[in-house]
């Protein structure tokens, strides 16, 4: 297993490589421009040296190693500096959102706070209320809690965020006005008012996110727990004697961890990618709210960075997807 | 067990299937359900024969029928589930934008749901293929969304549009748009668990008969990752039905006037609170249908398993 | 009237227009606490030169000030400058030349600093530097040197006459920058000064404490501001990011904000959302025109790449006057205005709305006549011969492709246009397209406004300012978009008139006002009524919504919106 380890994360540098080339390229193939959301007053000849001043002169091989050079060689230079207060970086060039002028790091660690609150804690609460249900639901199968569990996901996974978010605006800011319907990235929880404003602004962002992460999940671990229950393997268990809960949670569990583990393992990547449509509809702008206006005004470095962040997680929770069907089942070998 | 044993024999095994899907009464219902939503559909147009592109903007921003118990909104029979801001029929618009939600959800997912399972069952099986197809995997993940849509309307929509006619050239691209955009959690579900089974006894057993590599997959592996992909496929469903909805934003999907039940949600959020039956009827539409198809799959699963089905 | 008196008495009924909603608000400075604005587009830099985006402008409008601003009623408000230069008051050279601006005595930087010409000098070499990108290098044009002539006084010298001399340093989109904080960033080093572009050193009432980019600013009392009492709100929360929606849900529904921009919803939106009583939607109008802009080129996709949409091809159906008349005429615009923008619009059938100098009489369009429209092409010969609804000419069939940007109300445009035309038996096709793509002028893209590969596209645009002369000289023979200009151009429909680039030359050389005015409003009838190459719709004003607590609000489409944020106030308590 530590071989293929090895082996895969030496593998994981040229896929990354390539990943980002494609995902350059792509960018760059992609109908839209830097000077998108300029006003129409502004003439064609100016918007001509703007696009020019952000180095969109240069061919893209150009603009693609300049990229590189400045993700993996000038920022870790500037985060030595600032641990250690040395000066490697030597003011060079680091990389610069086309929108805001500024470096795309500082935004990205500003976006961060609020992503893992909102985005972080509902995939968190997903997964817990996921698990039990679905367990529940599959030894219980079509009892009143799997209908009801059934029903509830069902319509969390297919009701989409862009309504579900603006109904529980509706009733909890607007007619009930318990809850803020707007996110305060500003505030800072130091005490214990805070951080029930904290609780209450994170409540419905979450409550959408979390239902609709666990509605997927439960389905999942529903479905492979019951395909296991079925197995001889069970039947022996049970025959020996054990106890359900023990038949149920140490060997039925764990045989049926495989899909769940996987869609997990997907998901967690996504929790930095935000939740495009929830953080829109509650203003949470973290994340995903900087990616979708990164797209929409073509600022190519903040989408290839953040893409790219995006990108090695992928391959680097895929991995541990990997490994981790090599503890649940132990049959599984990958050399 | 009590039937003639000779008669059992002869019996196709397909007839226990569906003795065994009778019995699944999520499954009656839900088949019960998909059947009247397709034929109201489908039939639908011809029994309700307005044009739900039709304005009629004297008769706009009227109510439902059941409104008339609250005394003071302005319905009509002419309008039973009332009309939208330029007058056009909410019925015929959930009729109309349920062909085009349907069609789309299910060709889409359909098309995810092959892909996925194809590229699952290979990397899981053929250890050769593994790594190139997860890595293929890992790098459509890694796409983001938004540009690769655009850039695929870019390349294919004016080639589609002159081959097929403008709508089926881009009933076809939103098809193939979702498809291949949608089919990687499920590749990685199966292959996980075709790993998993190939170490099993009766595939080893299998195996150690020379049963060939095809045979192998398709009577001993598919069956037993049926569930994840019954789950992948109801999930499917619904992310087809809203995707559609949204790529129309993207000047992608199809014209702005063409009604879907996506898009008719979309559309009415805004007014949600003066209007709630603009959101409930095709947000019900959609959640019914994800809803019957699931239980459909549950009991498909359930009365596609030898050992369930022989209890 | 001279174009020297119109400005006169601009001054002079803008003189005493702040004071005029200040009474009896008067306090000390902060002393109505928090002010909190949501603005859905998220503002991504506080510096105007950086970036052209209205919210970025705006946001930038509280903190950094220019020399005068347009009012409400696009009369030129002297804020740094003691007053507005005229040639009148001597401060505009006779020859329209020069312009010499005097700055207040007295003012100072919001760190303390006075501010003197050589900011103002700066200011201008920031913007003209070469390979520094400035977004606002139009207000600069024809700018032949800029030099302090005194610690207070400030003069620009034009390389020819300028009949609009108010371009540098006037309105939000030029306000003047501390030549201290930005003396690092000029030209190509302008990106790297993260810290001044987000925290610019200002004038104006306000100074920022935090900036995040494309979420939230917070801003507070400028202790140095010039008039002791104002602002009167101690801080500042300037939200963005969301939709116009829920933008409008926060300040009439469930009251957390106090000020909402632009609030581009349906009437009945807006309506349902003040019914709940703690906001007011206000609007005002100014030169933006919701247009459907026609194509006199051939779009077809059966062209060869680089032919379509040029003028080696006019369009087969459009470049006939009878069928772009028909297509105005069967137009009820009374009825865009209800169903889209309620009392934020009006029927226009002018691309030139106002000022009221420029602005035509014409309104003959206003008017729906189907009968009238379906005459005029069976005149013309379009006839539809084979029964499918669609009319012909020579074998070719009416059909349009009818293409817009992607939003709710234009949306609805498009379903009712649709409708009529297909009354008059013109066959429609409906695209919209993401607003990113349509708007960004990318050359690769077949769906850019500008590349036009589409029969008719609906739009709208506005100039800056008061004065059109940029805005009509848009349409020059041989300005269209093209495959040798990189598809870039403002000549959208590929319109060529010789008679018309003959009055874009005059205007340019007439300083008279009413002589201007009068070139104008004749441009303007050539390009709608005379030839409806374009057929305007809405003449759109801008909604915002405040707060019923919130006083002092004074909606300007000329300017920035928080062009008097100095005078708001808190009503009650």
């Amino acid at each position: 297993m530590l071989t293929f380890t090895i082996r895969r994360s030496l593998l994981a540098i040229p896929t990354l490589l390539f990943i980002a080339l494609v995902i350059f390229l792509l960018l760059e193939l992609a109908p839209g421009d830097p000077m998108s959301e300029m006003p129409l007053t502004i003439p064609p000849e100016v918007k001509e040296k703007m696009r020019l001043a952000l180095g969109l002169g240069q061919p893209w091989y150009t603009r693609f190693y300049l990229w590189l050079y400045q993700f993996f060689v000038v920022e870790p230079q500037y985060w030595i500096d600032a641990l250690f207060g040395t000066d490697l970086a030597q003011g060079a060039q680091r990389i610069i959102s086309f929108q805001s002028r500024s470096p795309v790091f500082e935004v990205i660690a500003q976006r961060i706070p609020q992503t893992l609150w909102v985005v972080g804690m509902s995939y968190v609460v997903g997964v817990l209320i996921a698990l039990p249900i679905g367990i529940i639901s599959a030894t219980r199968q079509y009892s009143w809690f799997d209908n009801l569990g059934t029903l509830i996901s069902m319509i969390g996974f297919s009701v989409p965020t862009f309504f579900s978010g603006v109904l529980l605006i509706v009733i909890f800011s607007v007619n009930l006005g318990w809850f803020p319907s707007i996110y305060d990235t500003t505030l800072v929880v130091d005490d214990f008012s805070s951080l029930m404003m904290q609780i209450k602004q994170m409540a419905m962002p979450v409550f959408v996110l979390a239902l609709y992460n666990a509605a997927q999940i439960s389905r999942f671990m529903r479905a492979s727990m019951l395909d296991n229950l079925g197995q001889d393997y069970v039947r022996t268990a049970r025959a020996k004697g054990m106890k359900e809960r023990v038949v149920v949670l140490r060997h039925v569990l764990r045989n049926s961890m495989i899909p769940v583990v996987t869609v997990i393992a997907l998901g967690v990547p996504g929790v930095f990618g935000g939740a495009i449509i929830t953080e829109q509809v509650f203003k949470v702008n973290g994340l995903g709210q900087l990616l979708i206006i990164a797209i929409h005004g073509n600022d190519i470095p903040m989408v290839m960075t953040l893409t790219f962040i995006f990108a090695a997680l992928i391959v680097l929770f895929n991995l541990i997807a990997d490994i981790l069907y090599g503890v649940l089942d132990p049959r599984i070998r990958y050399d | 067990m009590t039937e003639d044993l000779l008669q059992v024999r002869v019996r196709n095994q397909w007839w226990d299937v569906w003795d065994q899907f009778k019995t699944h009464r999520g499954a009656v219902w839900g088949g019960g359900f998909l059947l009247f939503i397709t034929l109201f559909v489908l039939l639908g147009p011809y029994i309700w024969q307005l044009d739900a592109t039709k304005l009629d903007i004297r008769n706009k921003d009227l109510r439902p029928f059941y409104t008339a118990l609250s005394g003071t909104a302005n319905w009509t029979w002419a309008h039973p589930l009332g009309t939208d801001n330029l007058g056009r029929d909410t019925l015929a618009k959930l009729i109309e934008g349920g062909q085009v939600s349907l069609s789309v959800g299910w060709v889409a997912m359909a098309l995810a749901l092959v892909l996925g399972t194809l590229i699952g069952v290979l990397a899981g099986y053929f250890r050769r293929l593994d790594n190139l197809l997860m890595r293929f995997t890992d790098l459509v993940l890694s796409l983001p969304l938004l540009p690769l849509l655009l850039v695929m309307m870019l390349l294919f929509r004016d080639q589609l549009r002159a081959a097929f006619g403008p709508e089926t050239g881009i009933f076809i691209l939103i098809v193939v748009v979702i498809g291949i955009t949608s089919w990687m959690q499920t590749a990685r579900i199966v292959r996980g668990d075709v790993l998993a089974l190939k170490e099993r006894e009766f595939v080893l057993a299998a195996r150690s008969i020379g049963t060939p590599a095809y045979r192998m997959i398709i009577r001993h592996l598919l069956p037993n990752v049926m569930s994840p992909i019954m789950v992948s496929a109801t999930l499917g469903l619904a992310n087809a039905i809203i995707t559609e909805s949204a790529l129309s934003f993207l000047g992608l999907g199809f014209p702005s006037d063409y009604p879907t039940w996506g898009k008719l949600l979309f559309d009415s959020v805004d007014r949600m609170a003066d209007y709630p039956e603009r959101v409930i009827w095709p947000g019900l539409a959609i959640s019914l249908t994800v809803l019957s198809v699931n239980y459909i799959g549950d009991g498909l699963r359930d009365a596609l398993d030898p050992r369930i089905r022989g209890l | 009237m001279t174009m020297k008196t119109a400005l006169l008495g601009a001054i002079a009924t803008l003189a005493a227009a702040p004071m005029a909603f200040a009474d009896g608000h008067i306090g000390e400075r902060g002393r109505d606490g928090q002010l909190s604005i949501i603005y859905w587009q998220a503002p991504s830099i506080l510096n105007p030169y950086l970036s052209g985006g209205t919210k970025d402008i705006e946001a930038a409008s509280m903190i950094i000030e220019p020399l005068g601003r347009y009012d409400q009623d696009g009369n030129l408000v002297p804020y740094l400058a003691s007053e507005i230069p005229t040639v009148e008051n001597g401060g505009v050279a006779a020859d329209l030349t020069s312009i010499t601006w005097h700055l207040q005595p007295g003012l100072v930087w919001s760190d303390g600093t006075p501010v003197t010409s050589a900011d103002v000098v700066f200011t201008a070499n920031y913007c003209m530097a070469p390979d520094g990108g400035c977004a606002q290098l139009s207000k600069f044009d024809g700018v032949a040197s800029v030099e302090a002539l005194d610690d207070l006084t400030v003069k620009v010298t034009f390389d020819a006459p300028k009949p609009n001399p108010y371009g540098p340093f006037m309105g939000g989109q030029s306000p003047i920058i501390q030549a201290a904080q930005f003396a690092e960033c000029m030209g190509a080093k302008a990106p790297e000064c993260t810290d001044a572009n987000f925290g610019p050193i200002g004038t104006g009432p306000f100074r920022v404490t935090e900036f995040r980019t494309n979420d939230v600013i917070q801003m507070e009392a400028n202790p140095n501001y010039r008039d002791p009492n104002k602002p009167a709100f101690a801080t500042v929360t300037f939200k963005g990011g969301g939709d116009a929606t829920a933008a409008g849900r926060a300040v009439m529904e469930t009251g957390e904000f106090d000020y909402a921009w632009n609030m581009q919803l349906a009437p009945d939106v807006i309506a349902s959302m003040a019914a709940a009583g703690l906001g007011t939607p206000v609007s005002a109008f100014g030169t933006l025109v919701e247009r459907i802009e026609v194509n006199l080129t051939d779009p077809s996709p059966n062209l060869p790449e680089g032919e379509r949409s040029t003028i080696a091809h006019p369009h087969p159906a459009l470049s006939e006057l009878a069928v772009r008349t028909a297509l105005s005429m069967a137009i009820d615009r009374s009825l865009l205005v209800e169903v889209g923008y309620g009392q934020a619009g009006r029927p226009t059938c002018n691309l030139v709305p106002g000022p009221a100098i420029y602005a035509s009489d014409n309104t003959g369009c206003l008017q729906q006549d189907l009968e009238g429209a379906k005459a005029l092409l069976e005149g013309a010969g379009w006839v539809d011969s084979n029964g499918d609804g669609v009319r012909e000419k020579n074998g070719v069939e009416l059909r349009l492709l009818y293409q817009t940007s992607t939003n709710a109300v234009r949306q609805d445009f498009q379903a009712l246009i649709k409708d009529w035309w297909e009354q008059i038996g013109v066959g429609v096709e409906l695209r919209n397209i993401d607003a990113s793509v349509f708007f960004g002028g990318d050359p690769g893209s077949p769906d850019t406004f500008q590349k036009f590969y589409a029969d008719v596209e609906m739009y709208a645009n506005n100039f800056d300012g008061t004065d059109p002369q940029a805005y009509l000289a848009a349409y020059r023979c041989g300005g269209e978009p093209k495959p040798d200009s990189q598809w870039q151009g403002e000549n959208i429909n590929r319109f060529c008139d010789p008679a018309y680039d003959a009055l874009i030359d005059e205007l340019g050389q007439t300083a008279d006002l009413n002589e201007r005015g009068r070139i104008a409003r004749l441009m303007n009838d050539m390009l709608t009524k005379d030839s409806m190459t374009i057929i305007p719709l809405v003449d759109r004003g801008r909604v915002s919504a405040h707060a019923n607590s919130l006083g002092g609000v004074v909606l300007n489409t000329w300017d920035s919106e928080l062009w008097n944020v100095a005078d708001w106030y808190r009503i009650g308590e």
